[in-house]
């Protein structure tokens, strides 16, 4: 707890003054919420990788866990993990580690394995180190589950609200089966997501999009990196939206309304990829700081805890 | 009566004779003579994977259309480049399966299936990427480390030997190298603390012929690059790439993979030979005549197994007979196959770990492109600039075509890591970047100076090898699934078609009836192409 609020968590506070100050703003292109939604996407890894083998949990780290070693685990989770997962694993690029329970690693054999091999076409990528040090992070992260949720002062039924009217965002994004498909799925998105990642997606979207395509490594994989394309056809036709695919020859796109278009490269008169960009205006001057922090309460409210 | 009887069974017996399969050593020797057929790895000796055959050109490519598709049965991708005699096409299925196809149609005539172990630890997968014949019988190497001895009539076996104890991380995918009466093979599980070797085997009977070790033992020259510990007992040095073959200066070439544990030198002070080079082998003998060494010291996983392909041309007006290769390290080579001396080297693809080469063609460092614990920024990445897939050499077009990946970088690591039989034995990794799309390309090189002519580019780095033919086309195949064919000397796409399987296979040319076809393997079959 004491951690929680010396690193600034109080976010209802601080962060609205912090980030309408920082951010210029911006045309309002589309009326949707972009968030890079952790992805899930499920496959099965190419071979032609090196795997490596699973760490499995050995009796000497079990038994020997002092003071000294929680401290080493958090120092490495410091360095290897609190990136993408949050200085406390409150959740950023990475999903919320901070929780009693974790969707994909219920008990400690699989929170190993993901450690040590990565999760498939997503950008947690294999743990670059030592196998003992990989239990000692493993011990970390389960530590993180008994620490306290974070709170915001917003209200989630007035965020609803704005979510489905003044926020547009039902127009890209999905929850429980309603709403766009453009952008992510949100409806696990609190679960997810610190309250200091969502606060941020908001008001800057282009502060982190996945863009670390790659067809065949354990990396994020179209479509679910998002990355923005314009194209102009030979015929002097312009396109725009999210690649679903690209390869050698063609590529596809959805646009806005949610219709795929596909077209060959060779048909194309100009191809640009927008990285680093994300399509989702910033709400940073068009929402209110009350507004953001309600709209907040609601995205953080959008869990299913299992 | 009798007359009747005798007379028939004579013809019966002469025919039949006449009509078998028989791939002398001759026929391999001179496989420019016999357009028709693809009866070794590289289509020939010298690596070239060009096909004098000119049914196809640049004027009628867009017509081309599939003629039938064999799809196996089994499921996993398919690296095989197949054989062609006379209008049959041999192919390897994963795993350990061998299956006669009839060329017209698709049709398989033989199948040949050997249990495999599921407990090998090979690193990527039980791929074949092809087989050799010679004389009436098909040679293929297993994934489990034998070599197995086929009739090629009949698809039965005649003989099965042990090369390598699987237990200990050897494995095997490549394809034999037939050379006049020995099948030689190369093994792989450089990432497995292995001991390297190449082996040559009596084609006949499968008796052990000779070894030649890729790391020199105790009291043999090059031991000593090793350091003075046990290192180059679990050494690595895999030599898991069809080598190539002079006939005139009876020469084998082969390619060795990168020292182990690949990303930690801790215990292997020295240049490490003979990992990351070419080693140039009597095939009579297994006596190493000569060796160059493209990595001294590697500590990037990034192994030489790259096809040597032998090219006589011109080097300052005289005529040379060159071993040329784009190695994994980014880097192009030109040897002198008669001596193994340096003549010209080049980069030919995006590299942050070496200024250029000097005189000799030794790497000149840049400090601090060692892999550390915090992880170090390298372009190539360990998959390098290009990988395992064989390029191709046309004489027309007087251009080298190979597979690259360009823009490549990754992050490396070094971490501890103890030896044990049959694990990984890597000592650290290499990790993607985000937020980085590197691509692939066909490059078309001038195979005397290793200037890039022209790239076509691809959406990833393929594992497809490259066919090119005399009227003037490169065949190429893209891991998105594209088959597709480039004009030889300008590099501009002519034709193209989505096969919906990733390619890693080799393309070739043959006929049948007097058509050309052209194959390639993709996802889990082969799909075939005619006019």
């Amino acid at each position: 707890m004491s951690g929680l609020n010396a690193d600034g968590f109080s976010l209802a506070a601080r962060q609205p003054s912090v980030f309408t100050d920082l951010m210029p703003p911006r045309p309002r292109y589309a009326l949707c919420v972009f968030i890079s939604a952790f992805v899930v996407a499920s496959s099965v890894a190419d071979d032609s990788q090196k795997p490596q083998e699973p760490v499995k949990p050995s009796a000497t780290a079990s038994a020997g866990q002092n003071s000294t070693d929680s401290e080493k685990g958090r120092r490495l989770f410091e360095t290897h993990c609190a990136l993408c997962h949050g200085p406390h694993g409150e959740g950023g690029k990475g999903p919320t580690l901070a929780q009693p329970t974790l969707p994909r690693a219920s008990d400690d054999e699989s929170l190993l394995r993901i450690i040590s091999l990565g999760i498939p076409n997503t950008e947690m990528p294999q743990a670059k180190m030592e196998r003992s040090d990989i239990e000692l992070v493993a011990k970390y992260v389960r530590s993180l589950g008994s620490l306290p949720r974070e709170t915001t002062s917003g209200d989630a039924a007035r965020g609803a609200q704005i979510y489905a009217s003044k926020g547009g965002c039902a127009q890209c994004h999905m929850i429980h089966g309603e709403g766009g498909v453009f952008g992510p799925d949100l409806s696990e998105v609190g679960r997810r997501r610190s309250l200091s990642y969502l606060w941020r997606a908001m008001v800057d979207p282009n502060a982190d999009v996945p863009q670390s395509y790659s067809a065949w490594r354990q990396d994020v994989s179209l479509p679910e990196n998002f990355l923005y394309v314009r194209l102009t056809t030979r015929g002097g036709q312009e396109f725009a939206g999210v690649r679903v695919n690209e390869d050698t020859f063609s590529i596809q796109i959805r646009d806005a309304t949610g219709a795929v278009h596909s077209f060959l490269k060779s048909e194309l008169a100009e191809l640009h990829k927008d990285f680093g960009k994300s399509p989702m205006p910033s709400y940073a001057t068009t929402l209110s700081i009350d507004e953001l922090n309600d709209l907040l309460a609601y995205l953080a409210s959008l869990r299913t805890e299992k | 009566m009798k007359t009747l009887f005798l007379i028939p069974l004579a013809v019966f017996v002469s025919l039949s004779a006449v009509a078998q399969v028989k791939v002398p050593f001759e026929r391999i020797r001179d496989a420019a003579k016999d357009p028709g057929n693809w009866l070794t790895y590289g289509g020939n000796y010298a690596g070239h994977r060009y096909s004098p055959l000119s049914q196809l050109t640049p004027a009628n490519i867009a017509q081309l259309k599939p003629a039938w598709i064999y799809q196996s049965r089994e499921a996993g991708k398919w690296e095989v480049t197949p054989l062609v005699v006379d209008g049959v096409l041999y192919v390897s299925e994963r795993p350990n399966i061998i299956t006669a196809i009839d060329g017209k149609t698709g049709r398989p005539l033989s199948n040949y299936r050997r249990a495999m172990p599921s407990d090998v630890p090979g690193c990527c997968g039980p791929v074949n990427r092809g087989l050799a014949i010679l004389g009436d019988a098909l040679y293929v190497n297993t994934y489990d480390c034998h070599l197995v001895c086929i009739d090629v009539n009949t698809g039965k076996q005649r003989w099965d030997v042990v090369v390598a104890d699987y237990r200990k991380g050897y494995s095997m995918t490549a394809a034999p190298l037939a050379v006049k009466d020995k099948i030689i093979v190369g093994i792989s599980g450089g990432e497995f603390g292995i001991r390297g070797f190449l082996d040559a085997y009596d084609a006949k009977t499968g008796a052990h012929a000779w070894r030649f070790w890729t790391v020199p033992g105790p009291g043999d020259p090059g031991h000593e690059t090793w350091g003075t510990g046990d290192a180059w007992k679990t050494a690595g040095v895999a030599t898991w790439v069809t080598g190539t073959y002079d006939p005139d200066l009876n020469l084998v070439y082969w390619g060795t993979g990168n020292p182990c544990p690949d990303y930690n030198d801790d215990t292997r002070p020295g240049d490490n030979l003979y990992a990351c080079s070419v080693v140039a082998i009597d095939p009579d003998s297994g006596k190493l005549r000569w060796y160059y060494q493209y990595t001294p010291h590697d500590v990037h996983d990034w192994d030489s197994d790259e096809v040597p392909v032998l090219v006589d041309a011109k080097i300052d007006g005289k005529p040379r007979k060159l071993l040329v290769q784009a190695n994994r390290n980014a880097f192009f080579y030109v040897l002198d196959r008669v001596t193994g001396e340096f003549i010209t080297g080049k980069a030919f693809a995006k590299q942050t770990w070496a200024s250029g080469l000097d005189a000799k063609g030794r790497p000149i460092l840049l400090p601090d492109k060692v892999p550390t614990a915090a992880g170090t920024l390298v372009y190539p990445g360990l998959e390098g600039a290009v990988n395992w897939p064989s390029p191709a050499y046309n004489p027309g077009t007087g251009l080298f075509y190979v597979h690259a990946q360009d823009d490549y970088a990754q992050v490396f690591y070094k971490m501890k890591e103890e030896y044990s039989p049959g694990n990984n034995y890597t000592g650290g990794d290499a990790r993607n970047v985000l937020g980085a799309e590197p691509y692939g390309a066909v490059k078309a090189i001038d195979p005397t100076t290793g200037t890039v002519k022209w790239e076509f580019k691809e959406q990833t780095s393929s594992n497809s090898a490259i066919l090119t033919t005399a009227s003037g086309l490169v065949f190429a195949g893209t891991r998105d699934g594209y088959f597709y064919v480039l004009d030889a000397t300008t590099g501009k796409p002519l034709w193209n078609f989505q096969t919906g399987g990733a390619i890693a296979g080799g393309p070739v040319t043959f006929l049948v009836e007097g058509k050309q076809y052209v194959a390639i393997a993709a996802g889990t079959g082969l799909i075939t192409f005619a006019l």
